[in-house]
Formats: C-alpha cells, sequence, structure tokens
C-alpha cells in the first residue's frame, strides 16, 4: 500500500512538473514577452528597444533556466539597470548580497500579478477561499442529489421512475453550465419572466453569501454534475442489481430494502465514487463559466482575467493551483477506489 | 418463524409450464412439468444446455425475473402452493425452507461484505437469532463443511479464498437454517476434478446429515449417479423420461436418454472398435419446436404421421417405481438391440515421430503484487523439464487440472511465447526459440490449434468463408481468389458443414458448427500437428460426440498428430493412443492409454481417476477424495508438487518427498512416473475403475 | 406590421396545451408513487404472446400517461402544421418558424418513413427505430443537420443585418419597413436572433462530427497498439493521455487559442501532426490486410497515398502562414487560422478519453479466442489490431461517437462563450449566447435562444446514444 502511493506520489509529480513547464512554455511564447515589454515601456517601441528589455530582465535566457528560476531550483538572474541592481529576487536598488539566492513557486515567492497589482500568492488565496466556499455547497447540493437519484433509478431497472430519473439525468448532462446558467437567471431572474426570484449576480454573495444571491450559481455548477454522476450511479446500480450475489441474497429471503441497503448500495457506490474525485477537473471548467456569468470574482474568475490580459505570472500560480487540485483528486479516487473496494485492498 | 410439520412429499410439481415473454412472442421454457421429490430424496435433473432445468429451479424459487412468468400447473412445497404466495410469504420460505446453490460461486457471494456477515444473516433474518448466537451457528456449519481455520474464513472476504473453498461457503450459508430442500444448479461445473469430487462427497454427506431433500441440477450423467437417488432427463423444455436411478440408466424407456448414454464415453468405448453414436440433428430452438414429440426429427426410431401428430403424455412403464417416459412407442422398441455400429475403424499406423521436447522449461517473471506493481519479482515455473515425442498419426492427450501448465505448453509449442530453455524439435528444426513471426509459412500452417470456447473461436464480425479464406491467404493457398473460394468449400465439406454457411455469420451458427468451423480453419494449411485445447468441453453432450468422431476422422485422413488437451479422462481414454498426465508444470506420468489407467499409477492419476464421474450403474471406483486445493503454480510446494496432497506420502521414508523433486522412474515400454515410491508400493496399488462383470 | 404573438390565431389551444400538460405531469407522478406501492405490478400474457399490463390505480394512469401523452403530441403537431398551412404571421411566431422550417420538415418525413420500412435490412441504424428514446433523439439530431443544411433557405434576414430600431426588441417584432418580422427578436445589435441561431447550427454541424472522427482516428491509432502491446509503449502513451486529461480544459483552452500562439504557427504544426493520422491509419488498415496479395495491395495504397496525400497537403498549406508550399493552383482549399486552432484543440482534448476507452476495449479483446486463432496463424499485429480487434469493438464505439459530437458541442460552445478562436460577430451559439448575456436579465431572447438550440441538440445526442446502447446491448 505505502508503495503503491509512493508510486502514484512519484506520478504526479512528474505530471506536475510536466504540466506546469507546458504551461510557462505557453505563456512565455515570444509574443507574449513582446507584449509585457510593451505594456511596460509602451506599444511603440521598435524590436531592438524590445528584445534589449528583454535582455535586461532576464526573459531572452534558455527557456529551461527560466522554468528553473521560476521554480526556485535555479538561482534567480541578476543584473543591473541604469547602475541600479535588478534581479529576479532582488528588491530594485537592494543589495544584491543580501537577497536571497532562490526565488521560485518553492520558496512560496510567485511573482506579482500586473492586473492586479498584487502579489499572485495574496490572489490567488482570497480567490481560492471564495470559491471554496461555492464548491463546498455545490457538493452539499451535488452529491446526495446525484446519488439519490442514481440508486433509485437503478434500483429497478425499466421502472417508470427509473425512466423519469433517466430523462432528467440525460438532460441535466446535455447543459452545460453557460446553457443552464443563461437559462436559470432567465427564469428565475430577468424581467421578462418576472419571477424574480433569485438575483442574477452574485457580487454581493462574496461578501455575503445568502439564497438569493448564491443559490443560482451552486444551481448551475451542481447541475451538470447531477446529471452525470446520477447516470454513473444508475449505470452501477442497474449492474449489481443483475449480479448473482444479489439473487442469492434475495433467495437467502432478505428483504427487497435490505437487498439494496445491506447487498447492492456498497458495491454500487465504488464507481461514482470515482467519478466524482475525476468530476473535478470538468467542475473546474464549470466554477469558471459560473464566475464568469454571475460575476463571482471567485479563483475561476481570477484564470480568465490573468489569460485575458496576458498576466504571466497570475496565469502561471492558476495553472499550478488548478493542476494541483486535479492531481490530488486523481490521488483521492485511487486511494479511495482500493479502500472502498475489498477485493483489492487485501491482495 | 413457522416451520409446519407435514409428512407428505417436500415438493410436488405438476404440470408446470414457464414462458418468457419478449416483445416480439411469447416463448415457452418449460412445459407441463411434473416431479416429486419425497423427504430426504435426493433428484437429479438432467439435460443440455437450454432444455429449461435451471428455469424449474428458479420457478421453484419464484425467482423467474420481469419477462418469466408461471403460465401453468402448480408447485407445492409441503403441501403449500408456492405459485399463489405473496411476496411475504415466499421471502419467509427462501433461504430457510428452500435453499439455492449456483454454479458460479465467486459470483453468487458478495464481493464486499465479510464471509461471517453474510452466513450470520440468514439465521438473523429468519429466525430472529441474535448476534452471538448466529456466529456460534456460522462457526458450526463452516466446520462442517470441512473448511479449515473456520474463524479467519468468518473473517475473509470472498476473494480471498480459492473456488472450492468459495463453492464450501455457499453450501455453508445454504445449510444455515438446516432447509428441507436444497436447491444445487449445476454446483461443481466451475470447479476442478478433483475438488469438485470432494465438493460432491460433502454434499452427499451433508444431506444425509441434515436429512434435506435435494434437487441436483446437472448436464453430468456420471454425477448425478454419483449424487441422487432418482433422476429426470429433459429435453427441449419438457421432462421426457423420470424414474430411479436404477431403472433410468439401465433399462432406459426413452431413445433421447438412450442416445444420450451412447453418445458418450464410457468405460469399453473405443474410438475404433466401439465408436460413439452420435445424435443427428441439432437442438431445436425454443420457438422452432416440431409438433409432437419434440426429440421427434433426430430420433431414430421416429414414425411420420404418429409421433408428430399429437402432444405426447408421460405414461407409466409399468412394473418400475415410478418410472414414467414421454415416448409412444417405448413398448414396441426392442431396448435391448445393441447400436448399429459404424463401420469399425482400423486402428491408424503410428508414423515417425515429428514432434519431440526435450527438457522444455517455460517460466515467466511476474511482479508479486500485480496492482501495486514494482517491487520483488517472483518466477513462476509453468513448465519443468517436459520431454515427451509424438509420432505422425498418433493422438497424445495432455491431462491436468487448472494451473497444471498445459496452456502454457501449447503457447510455447505454438510460437507466442519461447522456450526458457530445452529444445523443441519439429521434424528436423528446433522452434523452441523462434516466435511465431519469425517461422516460416510452413511451419505455422504445419501447426495449428483448436480453441476451446465455440463461442469465442470465431470473429463475430467476419464471415465464416471469410475466416477460413484468410487462414488460406496467409498460409499462402490457391494462387486466385477464386482457387482460395473453392478450397474453403471443401473445408467446409471436410467437417460436414452445408456450402450455404460461407456466407453466414458466426452468431447465426450453434456452439457445435462454430467449433467445426474452427476445425476447418485450423486445417485449412494442411495441418501436420494439431493442438485441440478442450475442443469439446464447452459443448452439450451430444454434440461432443459428433465433434470428436469429426476431428478422428480428419486426423485419420491427413495422418495428423493430434495433441489432445483435456480435463476429462472419459474422453481421453475413448480416443487417445498415449497420454500425458500433468501437475503444477511437471509431467508426472506418462505412457500409453491402457498403461496410465491401469496400475501402477502416479499417485495423482489414481485420485484424478477416482474423482471423475462415470455414467455407467457397472463401474465401481475406488473412493480417493484429496484434500485441501491445487497450490497456485506461483508458490509451489518445495520436492514433489504433488506431496501436499499425496496420499501415499507416508509409504516413502524420511522427507524425501518435501526436499526433492522425484526422478522420472521408467516402468518399461515407455512407461514412466515421477514419484518416489517404491516398486513394491507400485506393485501394491489397485485399479480405481472396475466394470462389474455383465 | 402587428407584433406577433407565440400562437396568433391559435391561440384557443394554448388553455387545452396547459391543461393535458399538467394533467400529464400529474399522471406521471402518480404512476410513479403508485409504482412504489403496487405489490407486484402484475403483467398478463395475451394469447397472442405479447405481455399487457393490468387494471387498478397503476394501470389507470399508465393509460392516462399514454393517452395525455398522445394528446400532447397532437397539439404540438397542430401548432406546426397549421403554421405550414396558414398564411405567414397568422399563425403567430411558432407558426412562422415552422413555416420557415419546411424544407426540414419535409426531409425528416421523408428520412423516417425511408428508415422505418427498411429498418430490418439497416443492422444497427435500424434496430434504432425499436426504441423511442433513440428515435426521439434521432429526430432531434437530423433535425439540426438538416437545418444546417437548408439554412440558407430557412433564414429570415443577413446574419449580420442590423437594424437599430429593433435591438433587444421582443420576439415577434415587425420589420419597420413592413416586409416581415423579426421572429425571435432582435439582438444588442439589431440583428435577428432566429436567422443567426440557424446559421450557427451549421458551424456546429460542420465542426464538431469531422472534429470527433478526427479524435477518434488519433485515440484509435494509438489506443490500439497501447493496449495490444502493453508494456512500456502503453506506459508511455497512458502517461501522456492523463497529462492531457489532468489539464484543466479552459486553461488549455485560454492558452492554445490565442492570436500570439496563431502567430507562431504552433497550431499548424500540431495540424501537421493530428491530420496525419487518417492518413497513416488508411495505410495500415489496407496493408495489414492485403499484404498478402502485393498487387492489389499496391493499387489501393497508391490511391489512399495520392488522394488522402492531397487532401491533406491543401489541409494543412495555407498561403501566407508559416507552412506554405503547395502552389496555389492545386491548393484544394484553405482553412482560416482561427477555424484550425479551434478544430485542433478540441480534437486535441477529446482524444485522450478516445484513447483511454480504445485502449479498454482493446484489453478485453485481445484475450479472446479469435485474437489467438489469428495469431497462432502468424497474422501481424496490425492486422489482429484492426481487422481482429477493432470491428468486434465498434459497438461502445459507435455509442461513445454519438456523446463525443455532443461534448465537442459543448466545447466549442465553451470557446465561443469565452470569446476564443471565432470572431466576435460570428452566429455560433457560443459567441451568442456570450454577447447576450451582458443583459441577460432586461432582454434574455438573444442569450436563450441559441441556448435551447444547443441543449436540444446536445440532448438529441445523448438520447441517440443511450437509444443505441439499449439496442446494441440486445443481441
Amino acid at each position: 500500500m505505502l508503495k503503491f502511493l509512493l508510486r502514484r506520489l512519484v506520478t504526479m509529480i512528474l505530471t506536475a512538473l510536466c504540466l506546469t513547464f507546458i504551461v510557462f512554455y505557453l505563456t512565455n511564447l515570444p509574443p507574449n514577452l513582446e507584449k509585457v515589454a510593451k505594456s511596460e515601456l509602451g506599444a511603440r517601441i521598435s524590436d531592438a528597444e524590445v528584445a534589449s528589455w528583454l535582455d535586461k530582465y532576464g526573459y531572452s535566457r534558455p527557456l529551461l533556466v527560466r522554468y528553473g528560476e521560476w521554480l526556485g531550483v535555479a538561482p534567480g538572474w541578476t543584473g543591473s539597470d541604469q547602475g541600479v541592481s535588478i534581479g529576479r529576487c532582488v528588491k530594485r536598488g537592494a543589495d544584491l548580497e543580501s537577497a536571497p539566492k532562490y526565488c521560485g513557486v518553492l520558496q512560496g515567492s510567485w511573482g506579482f500579478s500586473t492586473v492586479f497589482k498584487d502579489n499572485v500568492g495574496a490572489i490567488i488565496s482570497t480567490r481560492l477561499t471564495l470559491t471554496g466556499i461555492l464548491m463546498f455547497w455545490v457538493m452539499v447540493l451535488m452529491v446526495p442529489t446525484a446519488l439519490l437519484i442514481g440508486i433509485l433509478a437503478g434500483m429497478r431497472e425499466g421502472s417508470k421512475l427509473d425512466r423519469s430519473l433517466s430523462t432528467f439525468s440525460i438532460a441535466t448532462s446535455a447543459t452545460p453550465e453557460y446553457v443552464s446558467g443563461v437559462i436559470l437567471i432567465a427564469v428565475f431572474a430577468s424581467s421578462m419572466v418576472g419571477l424574480k426570484w433569485f438575483k442574477g449576480t452574485a457580487t454581493s454573495a462574496m461578501d455575503a453569501p445568502n439564497f438569493e444571491n448564491f443559490f443560482l450559481p451552486v444551481l448551475t455548477v451542481a447541475l451538470y454534475g447531477i446529471g452525470y454522476i446520477a447516470r454513473m450511479t444508475r449505470a452501477s446500480m442497474t449492474e449489481v442489481m443483475t449480479a448473482q450475489y444479489i439473487r442469492t441474497a434475495r433467495l437467502k429471503g432478505v428483504s427487497f430494502r435490505n437487498v439494496v441497503m445491506k447487498h447492492a448500495l456498497r458495491n454500487a457506490l465504488i464507481a461514482p465514487f470515482t467519478v466524482i474525485m475525476l468530476q473535478f477537473p470538468w467542475l473546474l471548467n464549470g466554477v469558471v463559466i459560473t464566475e464568469t456569468l454571475f460575476n463571482y470574482k471567485g479563483f475561476g474568475w481570477t484564470l480568465v482575467q490573468a489569460a485575458g490580459n496576458n498576466d504571466i505570472q497570475l496565469l502561471l500560480g492558476c495553472s499550478v493551483v488548478a493542476v494541483i487540485v486535479v492531481l490530488v483528486t486523481q490521488l483521492i479516487s485511487d486511494v479511495g477506489y482500493v479502500f472502498l473496494n475489498p477485493r483489492i485492498r487485501i491482495s | 418463524m413457522t416451520k409446519w410439520d407435514y409428512d407428505g412429499p417436500i415438493l410436488e410439481i405438476d404440470n408446470l409450464s414457464i414462458s418468457f415473454f419478449t416483445r416480439l412472442r411469447e416463448i415457452p421454457a418449460v412445459m407441463d412439468f411434473s416431479c416429486t421429490v419425497q423427504p430426504g430424496e435426493a433428484m437429479g435433473l438432467v439435460g443440455e444446455s437450454g432444455c429449461g432445468k435451471s428455469t424449474v429451479a428458479l420457478g421453484v424459487m419464484r425467482d423467474l425475473g420481469k419477462n418469466g412468468r408461471i403460465v401453468g400447473g402448480s408447485i407445492k412445497f409441503k403441501g403449500r402452493d408456492l405459485t399463489t404466495m405473496t411476496e411475504e410469504e415466499l421471502r419467509e420460505i427462501r433461504g430457510s425452507q428452500i435453499a439455492m446453490i449456483y454454479q458460479e460461486p465467486m459470483a453468487s457471494l458478495n464481493p464486499a461484505m465479510k464471509i461471517g456477515q453474510q452466513l450470520m444473516e440468514v439465521p438473523m433474518i429468519h429466525e430472529g437469532v441474535s448476534k452471538a448466537e448466529a456466529y456460534k451457528r456460522a462457526l458450526e456449519v463452516v466446520t462442517d463443511v470441512r473448511l479449515p481455520d473456520p474463524e479467519r474464513m468468518l473473517k475473509s472476504y470472498p476473494h480471498q479464498l480459492s473456488g472450492g473453498q468459495q463453492q464450501r461457503i455457499v453450501i455453508a450459508m445454504a445449510l444455515m437454517t438446516k432447509p428441507a430442500l436444497l436447491i444445487l444448479d449445476e454446483p461443481t461445473t466451475a470447479l476442478d476434478v478433483t475438488v469438485e469430487a470432494a465438493v460432491v462427497d460433502l454434499v452427499k454427506d451433508l444431506g444425509k446429515k441434515y436429512g434435506t431433500s435435494m434437487l441436483f441440477i446437472s448436464h453430468n450423467l456420471g454425477l448425478v449417479l454419483e449424487t441422487c437417488n432418482r433422476l429426470c432427463v429433459m429435453y427441449s423444455g419438457e421432462a421426457v423420461e423420470t424414474g430411479s436411478i436404477k431403472d433410468v440408466f439401465d433399462k432406459m424407456r426413452h431413445p433421447y436418454t438412450q442416445a444420450l448414454f451412447r453418445s458418450i464415453p464410457l468405460p469399453g468405448a473405443d474410438k475404433n472398435s466401439r465408436p460413439l453414436v452420435a445424435i443427428p440433428g441439432n437442438f431445436p430452438l425454443p420457438h422452432e419446436r416440431p409438433p409432437g414429440c419434440n426429440f421427434g426429427p433426430r430420433c431414430d426410431y421416429f414414425e411420420a404421421g404418429r409421433c408428430d401428430a399429437q402432444e405426447i403424455t408421460m405414461a407409466p412403464v409399468e412394473g418400475q417405481d415410478r418410472h414414467d417416459t414421454r415416448c409412444l412407442k417405448f413398448t414396441e422398441i426392442d431396448w435391448n438391440a445393441p447400436p448399429e455400429v459404424a463401420a469399425k475403424q482400423e486402428k491408424t499406423a503410428v508414423g515417425e515421430v515429428v514432434l519431440r521436447m526435450e527438457d522444455l522449461r517455460k517460466y515467466y517473471e511476474v511482479s508479486a503484487n500485480a496492482l501495486f506493481g514494482g517491487g520483488d519479482t517472483k518466477v513462476v515455473k509453468a513448465n519443468e523439464t517436459l520431454s515427451f515425442e509424438a509420432r505422425e498419426g498418433e493422438t497424445l492427450a495432455i491431462v491436468g487440472e487448472s494451473g497444471c501448465g498445459k496452456s502454457t505448453f501449447a503457447k510455447v509449442l505454438m510460437g507466442l511465447e519461447t522456450a526458457t530453455a530445452g529444445t523443441i524439435m519439429l521434424y528436423d528444426n528446433e522452434i523452441q526459440s523462434t516466435p511465431i513471426e519469425s517461422r516460416n509459412t510452413e511451419t505455422v500452417s504445419g501447426v495449428q490449434m483448436v480453441f476451446q470456447n465455440p463461442f469465442d473461436t470465431l470473429n463475430p464480425s467476419m464471415t465464416v468463408g471469410r475466416q477460413i479464406i484468410r487462414a488460406l491467404e496467409i498460409f499462402g493457398e490457391g494462387k486466385t481468389d477464386a482457387d482460395r473460394r473453392e478450397r474453403m468449400l471443401e473445408l467446409l465439406d471436410l467437417v460436414k458443414l452445408p456450402r450455404a454457411f460461407a456466407d453466414r455469420m458466426p452468431r447465426q451458427l450453434s456452439g457445435g458448427q462454430k467449433q467445426r468451423v474452427g476445425i476447418a480453419r485450423a486445417f485449412a494449411g494442411g495441418a501436420k500437428i494439431v493442438v485441440a485445447d478442450e475442443p469439446v468441453s464447452a459443448l452439450d453432450v451430444s454434440v461432443q460426440a459428433a465433434v470428436t468422431d469429426l476431428l478422428m476422422e480428419i486426423q485419420r485422413k491427413n495422418k495428423t498428430t493430434l495433441l489432445f488437451i483435456s480435463h476429462d479422462l472419459s474422453i481421453v481414454r475413448y480416443l487417445s493412443d498415449r497420454v500425458m498426465v500433468m501437475y503444477l508444470g511437471h509431467v508426472v506420468e506418462l505412457g500409453t492409454t491402457d498403461q496410465v489407467f491401469a496400475p501402477p499409477y502416479h499417485p495423482y492419476t489414481e485420485a484424478l481417476l477416482s474423482a471423475v464421474p462415470i455414467a455407467d450403474t457397472r463401474v465401481k471406483k475406488k473412493h480417493i477424495v484429496l484434500e485441501g486445493e491445487i497450490p497456485s503454480a506461483m508458490n509451489p510446494p518445495p520436492g514433489c508438487p504433488f506431496q501436499t496432497r499425496c496420499r501415499w506420502k507416508s509409504k516413502v521414508p524420511g522427507n524425501l518427498c518435501e526436499t526433492e523433486v522425484p526422478p522420472v522412474r521408467r516402468l518399461g515400454n515407455g512407461h514412466q512416473v515421477k514419484c518416489h515410491l517404491s516398486d513394491a508400493d507400485f506393485a501394491s496399488m489397485e485399479p480405481v475403475i472396475e466394470v462389474a462383470a455383465e | 406590421m402587428d407584433m406577433l404573438t407565440w400562437t396568433g390565431a391559435l391561440s384557443a389551444l394554448n388553455p387545452v396545451l396547459m391543461i393535458a400538460a399538467g394533467l400529464l405531469l400529474i399522471a406521471v407522478v402518480l404512476q410513479i408513487l403508485t409504482s412504489f406501492f403496487a405489490a407486484d405490478p402484475g403483467i398478463t400474457a395475451n394469447p397472442d404472446g405479447t405481455v399487457a399490463a393490468q387494471g387498478g390505480i397503476y394501470g389507470l394512469a399508465e393509460r392516462a400517461v399514454r393517452w395525455l401523452f398522445i394528446a400532447l403530441v397532437v397539439i404540438c403537431l397542430a401548432y406546426l402544421v397549421a403554421g405550414i398551412v396558414m398564411p405567414m404571421g397568422k399563425a403567430g411566431i411558432v407558426g412562422a418558424i415552422s413555416k420557415r422550417l419546411l424544407p426540414v420538415w419535409i426531409a425528416l418525413i421523408v428520412l423516417f418513413v425511408l428508415s422505418f420500412n427498411f429498418r430490418r435490412k439497416l443492422g444497427l441504424y435500424g434496430k434504432l427505430f425499436d426504441s423511442t428514446i433513440g428515435m426521439i433523439g434521432f429526430g432531434m439530431v437530423m433535425f439540426w443537420v438538416f437545418t444546417a443544411l437548408f439554412s440558407n433557405q430557412i433564414i429570415t434576414s443577413g446574419v449580420l443585418d442590423q437594424i437599430a430600431q429593433l435591438k433587444n426588441k421582443a420576439p415577434g417584432s415587425p420589420l419597420p419597413d413592413g416586409t416581415g418580422w423579426y421572429l425571435l427578436g432582435g439582438d444588442h445589435l439589431g440583428r435577428d436572433v432566429f436567422s443567426r441561431m440557424i446559421k450557427g447550427s451549421l458551424i456546429v454541424i460542420e465542426i464538431a462530427p469531422l472534429a470527433t472522427l478526427f479524435a477518434f482516428m488519433v485515440g484509435i491509432t494509438l489506443g490500439l497498439p497501447a493496449g495490444y502491446y502493453g508494456g512500456r509503449l502503453d506506459a508511455v502513451l497512458s502517461f501522456l493521455a492523463n497529462l492531457i486529461l489532468a489539464f484543466p480544459v479552459i486553461l488549455l483552452f485560454y492558452l492554445l487559442v490565442t492570436p500570439e500562439i496563431v502567430t507562431t504557427g504552433l497550431p499548424q504544426f500540431m495540424a501537421v501532426v493530428l491530420f496525419l493520422f487518417p492518413l497513416i491509419f488508411m495505410i495500415v488498415l489496407l496493408n495489414s490486410r492485403y499484404y498478402v496479395q502485393p498487387t492489389r495491395r499496391n493499387i489501393m495504397i497508391a490511391a489512399v497515398v495520392i488522394l488522402g496525400g492531397w487532401l491533406y497537403l491543401s489541409l494543412i498549406s495555407t498561403p501566407d502562414t508559416r507552412i506554405s508550399f503547395l502552389p496555389k493552383a492545386i491548393d484544394l482549399f484553405n482553412v482560416p487560422a482561427n477555424i484550425l486552432i479551434v478544430f485542433v484543440s478540441v480534437v486535441f482534448v477529446n482524444s485522450p478519453t478516445v484513447f483511454r476507452i480504445v485502449r479498454g476495449i482493446t484489453l478485453d479483446i485481445k484475450t479472446r479466442d479469435y485474437v489467438s486463432a489469428a495469431q497462432t496463424r502468424g497474422e501481424r499485429p496490425w492486422y489482429i489490431m484492426l481487422w481482429e480487434i477493432l470491428p468486434n469493438a465498434r459497438g461502445p464505439l459507435i455509442v461513445d461517437f454519438c456523446l463525443r459530437i455532443g461534448y465537442t458541442t459543448i466545447l466549442l460552445g465553451t470557446l465561443g462563450f469565452f470569446g476564443l478562436g471565432l470572431s466576435p460577430e460570428s452566429p455560433d451559439w457560443g459567441s451568442t449566447i456570450n454577447a447576450g448575456r451582458k443583459l441577460l436579465t432586461i432582454a434574455p431572447h438573444p442569450a436563450i435562444v441559441p441556448a435551447l438550440a444547443l441543449l436540444s441538440l446536445v440532448l438529441g445526442l445523448n438520447l441517440l446514444a443511450d437509444g443505441l446502447r439499449e439496442e446494441s446491448l440486445k443481441d
């Protein structure tokens, strides 16, 4: 078991390195850097000026070196600008000697956001908290609903209940967030329909989330997941219900209720558990869309801002967080699968 | 819980009819089925797949699924009609009064629940006993089914047990509340022969101990003979003959029963002098049943205008104990007339050596922990010092249970794997280290294989003809497409399939027909050596004989060397010239069929012979039950591979068996045995199978 | 001209529709509730062998549901048919739209009548017509396919025509010159929402199936050997697939689909690689089967190489970009760079999942005896993969193909929603939703119409996949 965890961890770190490198490469392409230079010095500078600026600020060195610096495993660059010492880890004009040698993600220095004029680490931590609140409520709504629908539908395959619930879950899993969000706002928040039960934006929810301003975004994110997880649960449940050991239990005289509760449920939940965990990358999508749609300034919204404004450091920071979230959930899903499934656990 | 008193028959089924309903039509699965099980009696239900025997069992349990319905008749259990009971009443009876055991032990245990919980649940539901009491009972029953270390067993999950142990647990679960009726649906089909013998033995003993009546469903007549007092033969949804074992086996009064017995290899049958008689034709599909007698179209005694004119009912056979038959002509037929024997075949002359293996070894390296990977690797010795030779036109049977290395051996011979050490000589070529990609076409087409599972042997999305033509293309047969098509049609003739089958898809063929196509494909390139990996074990009894005969016939025609891999000793005895017995990668015995089937035996061969059920009342077998399970090839015992289960081990002085792999002992005339026993011990062995004089 | 109402002269039918819908809802709920309590929903067999449900409240509810559903469908059909028969505008917005969609209705009816009559001869496609769900899904999908096909006949105004008076006007608003209506209102620039929605379907129907097809080519070509050979190859390919799967899709889009990336030529290089897969696939497919007959093989492969190669080169070579070597005269077509990048990134996102599915199926099928049989007769690996394994994997792959087109449609919408790739004035559904979302609380129709269109297409694809899955499991 320990060995397995270790192997997973190594693969995970390798994946994280590869992914961050790809992001680093894509955000540090020459046209992007050129844009950075122009935003610093003005849009009308010549190509030669751009090149010299990039050279001075350490952008012209090999990609791998810069990646190492950003990661914090290679010493930061130093140089001087008009006699003032500058460097990756040096405050403008500060003493070169006293400055730390390494400063990268590993040292906790995530860079400076050009859009928000703040430390990337600080921005991400506040934004991530906001998204965390959103995700918490999404989970509270999504997981029990989805499992309940899936189990009720899969319990008696082909019944009317099954068909109704299955149609519902197919419909919601065919509705991306930008569609369900638009429909929900139009129905519940627009003056056209006039119900006006909820608010069409969630900006106020950042400070004081309540049912009125927060329910629509939560529902929007949850809806797609509900359909998807419910379908998985149903498939898994119907498969379990036709298994031979369920027949054994039935013919032992176990009542239908107990067949479902004691014999089927645990086996049927193994598959959906993995699905819920692997849903995270997709939920991240939903979060980005929903936060943009409802103007809820969380992590997803920040990511869009960073990408849209060529804020390289912030975008890198966001990617690191996103990648880590995805990988950690994958790890949990693997471990959880092993834990839930005695067939694998004890071997 | 009500266990009402009742002293009539335990189970009375009267004119039961069960149908399944699909969108298109009603499919009758069981028609007009009657039988009675008295207290303490064991009733066998025998028939080929699709005859409705499992449906009867599920009908008794009233568990026919959404589409199945009882459309007529009654099932009385201890005098109460099950067909009219409510769901609530049924639940009380299921598990407490009637219990059921199925074919796949692994599938019938809940993988996520501990064994103990699954056992304790039964008395807790039905008798409302406390947890502690239930645990005590579970412990008792697990001890009763002769499982080692019962307390540990109760704490384990099903996957931690071997197949045989799992089946014992399922039996224990069924016996938890001492039911009045036990239904066993092919309980040993998924197990190895020696394990099967032990489980059957257990069931018989426990049946007596608990006084349980049994309904034993099987396709194996031999097994029914060993376990039951009475039996009922089913064909295409109907009972065709029912009576006591003795009457039905020795004085059968239905042509199907007779044909069935003539098509299975019993001691005395011989491929040359007394060949099997296959039942012509095919089993009718439920919606294609003929009018009148269902067996009519395949029956030797069929009389048009009579047998197909009316529904035929069961009629009692005078003067015997509750012996009924569904045949109009049973009083007219001369039941003692010997079967018409097809022309006797000359024994084919055995030619020169075509294949020689010397000291062949095949080791695999596997990681010790498959899931978590990495770490130590273990060496699995799939084949150890395999030496033999096979001659032209000869049939060499390779016998053994799971894990004995027979499939690995086939893979190495075919070139799908290369040998670790030793030599394989095909004529004059060494091929042990040439993988199939580097073999020339002649070698590849010269060594071909017939596979076990007919439903898997043909590509489902290619026509039959196309698959044979592809083999011809690969083997470089025929110059043009037209040539190859012609040759393909000839091959269909060879395996006695209509030429129209060339354009059919595999799913339109029956199992036996698919197997014939597989044979045609193997012989497409004029194979010199054919490895037949249990070619008939997945087929129904009546089809087995025909496919076996076909193989023999082609062999005679082409002088092919046949390596016949099987675990079924009856069929091996019937068709092979020489036999090689394998256990855990070792050849433990090798000799001619007569040598292997007569003493002196290797102790394993002896046990194997005793374990195989034989459907003949005249046969007396010595009763040898092997304890324990077959060790895993991953973790073989030290010394002699068989020492953990050997009943002769005490005869060998010291701990020789546990420390040293026995040498190969030559007993003369090519008979060799791998055993430490002394010559005197060998001489003292008695024959396992004796046929009483007629 | 007057403002159109939704149903015009047929508004008398509206209460009936409402009542029928309400009753249907009640009946369905009642049926579900009774199914819990009705002890054994006894099924009785008719003499003809079919099964009929029995009486009781449950049976009553079941019958009610059936008849109410039929009634509902009839009323809806009445709206549509009346719209076609009555003059334009008399039957309200619904009627007018129905009239505009006439070619689609005709095509759908022809397709269904033909398919239904020959369904026993059409294999899996034919069996689809045994499943209600599948038929509904197929109908919805084909509706959009035909709409895209006939989009030029259907639209009522130009996609980019702006009429300032009709900015954010409600559905059914008449044109100022009195020649017609904006059937589904005007958007924030005064463009016709209906026509843009219709034209938007064309973009989806053009890109989504083709992109999915390419993703399948890539996934199959890599998944088969990974599953078949296993070992190190599998480990490397699986790692790469997981790498892409661990990437949040939106981030990937933001990184890939930007003007900066387009100028580096990266998407084109990726296109060079991705579009090569179908070509390799075809060549390997033919070679593995016909290498025993060299002359036939040579002819076939030469044909594929010449035709496929030409298409391939035309596809990747675009004048005035980094990859431009084909003379204009023989360059068949040029794909605009922004479409190409959208296409490539969608293929890129989809193929790892396909890879995983194919790999899984291959692992399963390769243990079958017919694969061993092929091995023992000395077949080469690619023959076994492409001719023995792949055809037997087609069932799950076809089902997944339908699902995946839906997923691709969602992805395209996502791209549009973030204003990535396609130009902002493009009528595709994602961009339209993006443009309309800012005024959602005041004038929701410009966003709602494409949202519902997208929803119905994806839903149709999912239902179709469900029907196919059910039917393919039956045999």
